[in-house]
């Protein structure tokens, strides 16, 4: 199978052709303000790269920050009506109390508290009251609003609440888009919330952006599907990702530490992104990123959906470097994408950590002539200055005295020569086109999450029944059946209720099918 | 600080919950939603008073009020508001008294914000002090019940406005196991109030001017952050605590053990404490350092761990290897160090009988 995988990052689109598990090629384009014009030059350039024909492509996968750069910059946003399903429990908090003013103005802020939600154990805190529901909807249709966000007390427990609110309001504003909570988050009802309101404001966007996508794709003359990769790792066509553009909000980082495991063979250890402007420091445990356990902040708003737990520092290969009166300083501030212009290497009149490693030597880049007058115990301090960084982080996302290796990719890679804080450093090949990699090899997923009356079937049969789903969930998702592996199984029993009553959730992983 | 106290603004409540979380010694809960809970009623016009312990007269009644359940609940179910008023209205009823002031079982995490949000309910003032100058698991681990404060009349009530009063109950002891019992048939999330307490005893028995040390200590962690000064030596001088280590978390064992979730975490030192080990003994909070095998701080004194860069301070759920630690001591009010006290909150009623409880000695605040 012929496949393309690409990535968009804020300063670089990286795509990648792969046949099967080889690299055939990988080029980097500059992301542009539209987006689909540099998608669309870093498909030509692979293509091109590749030697291949366009119509050999079975398959796209892109891995994007399109949505995440919308809600940190406050763009592309629509009105929201949040409504939360709970009374008398919540009502010392409104929705989106906890959110930044600019970003809550940017949708409308609009909420609503109703009757409805769920105890720990699955009891009912108050019935759900249609004729007030229909009150709300009555006052979204008045204010204009087309997609709403619904949240129940509990819901990750007993999602029924919020299906049936769903649907009380899909009849009464026909074409309005729903966004469940329960789809999204876990426990944590403010977080889950806000996780809810913000794949509801993101929902016009999608239609366009996948839409143009699709466009993007067919220029350059592939016939193949698409996918988007999500937060997990795993794909989701395009019909989904419309309905649930969150959950492609750290699919980056997951890229490129998938892409890290995938392209050095090794499936335990520390992964370091390195870009222009930024580190990504996770860690990796059996080939997946390790997942965030507290509130992840997207554009000032706590979160929890389930995102890899990545570190970030302001180091990359255009972080300014500057000698100050406690030593020397390396970034947070970064040309970014303007390295190409501002680096004393390129010719400009900034010093950079780039400038910096090709003036001791380590890499071949620009004109080394522009930095032979940075003197030797300079370059070798900003080095040391560097690695002492990079170890802190290393540091921050280890979880054991085990001595793993680190991987180092991304196109800031040449910062790190020799080991990180005593421990090997791995620099695979393609290391810079590694989060493509990552969108390449992304596989499709089927999770089951339903509750078993264990004692009517007993627990080996319950988990098995919800393995076999699983499995059947993925193969319906376009997963190769004999490839695929059960990944996840979690039984939670429900206190308090009658019968044994278990939550057990599993999820299958599967490679892509195609054809 | 005059007689009247202060009122507390809408700028106070971030450094107070930041304040609150470092005295909860690792544990307490998160006191984010009890934030968020007071700056609504701020926003919207309620006025909290912190009243100094000698501001009301001997016979004024004073009303400890706290939430009770399961912190995994309270940030899923959260309050409908009133529901440490309501408990606290029951128990006036029943005592045929009336509450002059709210006061905190504990300043050390979540409950140092709920005597506010009851008190803005009631329009009442906030007394400035608690039951225990930190955080411990238990309702009966405070120095109101050490010094003989009753227990009944109770009360806990819900969201949906079930109010359960409990007349007559013995002991705290007893008090704990039945109000537990009664906020899981209510959602595992309540509002609980206790017996309320003269004025007279609680100049006696509360742990006095807490409520002020918890926001000094918050406004001193956001200047220091502001200005970019090291947080941990901020602390430090502000709290007159010492610093007793700075470390890497090599290791961090849990077990379950009688409900709680008993553990150690080892240190190895850096920094000036390069070449040094050093362990600590977690429960819900922080229990007893030891710096090379010796024991340097125990309960009921505080022992505070704060992220070594950011001076973020670090509950025992999160500690994990890798973490880089200061590890600060800061002595215990006089009333947590009687014998009777340490009877119940001293290293032995944690499970250290080999240890005697060696107090820190206090040093000078900075301000």
């Amino acid at each position: 199978m012929i496949r393309i995988g690409i990535d968009v990052g804020g300063t670089n689109t990286d795509a990648v052709v792969m046949d099967g598990a080889t690299v055939i090629a990988g080029v980097k384009a500059a992301t542009t303000g539209d987006v689909m014009t540099g998608v669309v030059n870093a498909l030509k350039a692979v293509l091109e790269a590749s030697k291949l024909d366009a119509s050999a492509i079975d398959v796209v996968m892109i891995g994007t920050t399109h949505f995440t750069n919308a809600v940190v910059q406050r763009r592309d946003l629509a009105k929201t009506a949040a409504v939360r399903l709970g009374l008398p429990a919540t009502a010392s908090l409104p929705p989106m109390v906890d959110w930044p003013e600019d970003l809550k103005a940017a949708i409308g802020g609009t909420g609503y508290l109703a009757h409805g939600g769920n105890e720990f154990d699955g009891r009912v805190i108050s019935p759900l009251d249609e004729k007030e529901l229909l009150g709300i909807a009555e006052d979204i249709k008045a204010k204009g609003i087309n997609t709403i966000a619904i949240t129940s007390v509990f819901s990750p427990v007993t999602g029924d609440f919020e299906k049936q609110a769903g649907e009380i309001f899909a009849r009464a504003l026909p074409g309005v888009h729903i966004t469940l909570s329960s789809d999204i988050g876990r426990i944590g009802l403010l977080e889950r919330e806000n996780a809810a309101i913000m794949n509801a404001c993101l929902r016009d966007l999608s239609r366009h952006v996948i839409e143009a996508f699709r466009k993007a794709i067919t220029e350059t003359g592939i016939k193949g599907r698409f996918y988007l990769t999500q937060n997990d790792g795993t794909l989701m066509d395009a019909a989904f990702a419309e309905k649930f553009p969150v959950l492609t909000f750290a699919s980056g980082p997951t890229n490129s530490m998938r892409g890290a495991a995938f392209l050095s063979g090794v499936a335990d250890a520390i992964v370091v992104d390195i870009g222009g402007t930024t580190s990504d420091v996770g860690s990796l445990h059996k080939g997946f990123p390790r997942q965030a356990t507290v509130a992840v902040e997207v554009g000032g708003v706590r979160t929890n959906f389930r995102m890899p737990d990545v570190f970030s520092i302001g180091l990359g290969g255009g972080s300014h470097v500057v000698e100050t009166g406690d030593g020397i300083k390396v970034g947070p501030t970064s040309v970014g994408y303007r390295i190409v212009s501002e680096a004393l290497i390129f010719g400009g009149s900034t010093l950079t950590t780039s400038d910096v490693v090709v003036a001791a030597g380590r890499a071949e880049l620009g004109d080394k002539a522009k930095v032979a007058h940075l003197k030797p115990e300079f370059i070798e301090r900003t080095q040391a200055r560097i690695m002492s960084m990079l170890e802190d982080c290393v540091e921050r996302s280890r979880l054991s005295p085990e001595p793993l290796p680190v991987i180092v990719v991304g196109g800031g890679s040449i910062l790190v020569d020799g080991p990180i804080g005593g421990l090997e450093v791995i620099k695979p090949n393609h290391f810079a086109v590694a989060n493509a990699v990552g969108a390449a090899i992304a596989q499709v997923s089927g999770e089951v999450d339903r509750v078993y009356a264990l004692a009517e079937i007993g627990r080996d049969q319950a988990l098995a029944d919800a393995k076999d789903r699983a499995t059947e969930a993925a193969v319906s998702a376009g997963a190769l059946r004999s490839s695929i592996e059960i990944v996840d199984v979690e039984d939670v029993p429900l206190a308090y209720l009658p019968g044994n009553a278990t939550r057990v959730r599993v999820k299958a992983v599967g490679e892509l099918h195609v054809g | 600080m005059s007689d009247k106290g202060y009122l507390l603004k809408e700028s106070d409540l971030l450094p107070l919950s930041i304040g609150a979380a470092l005295l909860g010694t690792g544990g307490g809960g998160n006191p984010y939603v009890g934030m968020l809970r007071a700056r609504e009623l701020i926003r919207k016009g309620a006025e909290v008073r912190v009243l100094p312990l000698d501001a009301l007269p001997d016979d004024a009644w004073v009303g400890e009020v706290g939430g009770i359940g399961a912190p995994v609940v309270g940030v899923e179910k959260i309050e409908e508001g009133g529901e440490c008023y309501r408990a606290m209205r029951a128990v006036e009823e029943t005592a045929g008294v009336r509450i002059a002031a709210t006061i905190s079982a504990e300043i050390g995490g979540s409950n140092a914000l709920e005597p506010m949000i009851a008190a803005a309910y009631a329009g009442l003032p906030v007394i400035d002090g608690d039951g225990m100058g930190r955080a411990f698991p238990e309702v009966q681990m405070t120095t109101f019940f050490i010094y003989g404060a009753k227990a009944a009349p109770a009360a806990i009530a819900d969201e949906k406005g079930n109010v359960v009063v409990f007349k007559e109950v013995i002991d705290m002891f007893w008090l704990e196991t039945f109000a537990r019992g009664v906020s899981v048939n209510m959602g595992a999330a309540a509002g609980l109030a206790i017996a309320p307490m003269s004025m007279e005893f609680v100049r006696r028995a509360a742990v006095p001017g807490t409520v002020t040390q918890a926001l000094r200590i918050g406004h001193t962690v956001l200047d220091a952050r502001q200005k970019r000064q090291n947080v941990v030596e901020r602390v430090v001088a502000s709290t007159g605590g010492k610093l007793f280590f700075t470390g890497k978390v090599t290791d961090v064992r849990r077990e379950l053990v009688g409900g709680f979730a008993r553990g150690h975490a080892h240190l190895t030192g850096v920094g000036d404490w390069a070449g040094s080990e050093a362990r600590i003994a977690i429960q819900n909070e922080n229990l007893v350092l030891w710096v090379d095998d010796v024991p340097v701080i125990m309960v009921p004194d505080l022992i505070i761990n704060l992220e070594l860069d950011t001076g973020e301070p670090i509950t025992t759920e999160v500690l994990r290897y890798g973490q880089r630690i200061a590890v600060i001591g800061l002595p215990v009010h006089d009333l947590m160090k009687t014998p009777k006290a340490l009877e119940i909150v001293g290293p032995k009623a944690f499970g250290y009988p080999e240890l005697t409880f060696n107090p820190l000695q206090p040093k000078p605040v900075v301000a």
